[in-house]
């Protein structure tokens, strides 16, 4: 595998796995209207997917389809980060994941407009924009929840304690530094745009910043929790149970 | 959260045209609501700008005042242009 494919797959596994965390909020959300804004953004990110599984098809130059990728490799083929594969606890502690996220996609997304690979530029662009009004949302019920009432702050403070530990992978990936070498991949400083937005964050939401000592990671590397296993079993049954079915 | 109010969602689809009320929402304050109007009203970009108002604070003719309020119009033909006759030097304003 290139370093090309191997970076575009994970961010299209990034996209992919936290669309369908956010797809299983549909019907559970506290309110119709945030049932909508979860779907409206998980689809933006399935979006994000298929244009870049698309393009991981032409990397990879077998004739996959977007299809290949999403329900036809196993839990070990996956290089998402892990934070994004976490169960989604409480409302609280989907929206500090969305957050922390976002702070990450956001920075992310900005770096790549300026990529030498025009198809990565291409997409960076859209996806910006798309990912600057999820990141709107988040933020958002981040303020709300931490500066609401006494039981609301509590949620939203221990959902920011429970993903911190993940939060470790959301800045370069260090075997990608050939890529950055000749411009494929920029973000360079995405670890402090990351900081910045989020301590902008935290501190307009009345929240700590989490001293948590255990840092997780290894999902770049395809290195999961059990909660991958369950989510792809349920994302992919579909697929496997019908070899071939066309809609 | 049946708490939350009521709010009602206006959009303007262009530029140069008047917001159009869409319908309504439910949201705890004003930024949940426009962000949920955005989800609910525009997602096929009909919009270039949004308004949302809380309903309670829309204040609406009584259904019973139809009368009073509308029916005096009707039989007042001055308040349409064509009820004058414009001099043959103005007939091309």
């Amino acid at each position: 595998m290139t370093d090309l494919l191997r970076h575009v797959l994970r961010h299209g596994d990034r996209a992919l796995v936290l669309a369908q965390r956010l797809g299983q909020w549909i019907t559970h959300s506290p309110e119709l209207e945030q049932d909508m804004a979860f779907a409206n953004i998980s689809l933006d990110l399935i979006g994000q997917a298929r244009y870049l599984y698309t393009y991981a098809g032409e990397q990879e130059g077998q004739g996959h389809d977007e299809d290949h990728f999403a329900y036809w490799r196993g839990p070990t083929e996956f290089y998402n980060p892990l934070i994004v594969e976490q169960p989604n606890g409480d409302f609280a502690q989907t929206i500090a994941r969305q957050f922390l996220h976002d702070c990450y996609a956001l920075a992310y997304w900005q770096a790549m407009t300026g990529s030498a690979d025009a198809t990565l530029a291409g997409l960076a662009e859209r996806a910006r924009s798309e990912t600057a009004f999820h990141l709107r949302h988040a933020r958002s019920w981040l303020v709300r929840l931490g500066t609401g009432t006494e039981e609301s702050h509590a949620r939203m403070q221990n959902g920011l304690d429970a993903m911190w530990c993940y939060t470790d992978e959301l800045g370069p990936i260090s075997d990608e530094a050939d890529l950055r070498a000749v411009g494929l991949v920029r973000d360079g400083d995405l670890r402090a745009v990351w900081e910045a937005a989020v301590k902008t964050g935290l501190a307009e939401a009345s929240l700590v910043r989490p001293d948590v000592e255990v840092a997780h990671s290894g999902g770049w590397q395809g290195d999961h929790s059990e909660h991958l296993d369950e989510l792809l079993e349920e994302l992919q049954s579909v697929a496997r149970a019908h070899r071939g079915a066309k809609w | 959260m049946s708490d939350w109010p009521m709010w009602e969602v206006f959009v303007r689809a262009r530029r140069g045209v008047s917001h159009v009320h869409v319908g309504s929402l439910h949201a705890a304050d004003s930024e949940m609501a426009l962000q949920s109007a955005r989800d609910l009203y525009t997602r096929r970009r009909e919009g270039v700008s949004l308004w949302v108002v809380r309903s309670a604070d829309v204040v609406a003719s009584d259904p019973d005042d139809v009368d009073e309020l509308f029916e005096p119009a009707n039989d007042k033909d001055y308040r349409y242009p064509t009820h004058y006759q414009l001099p043959a030097e103005v007939d091309h304003i």
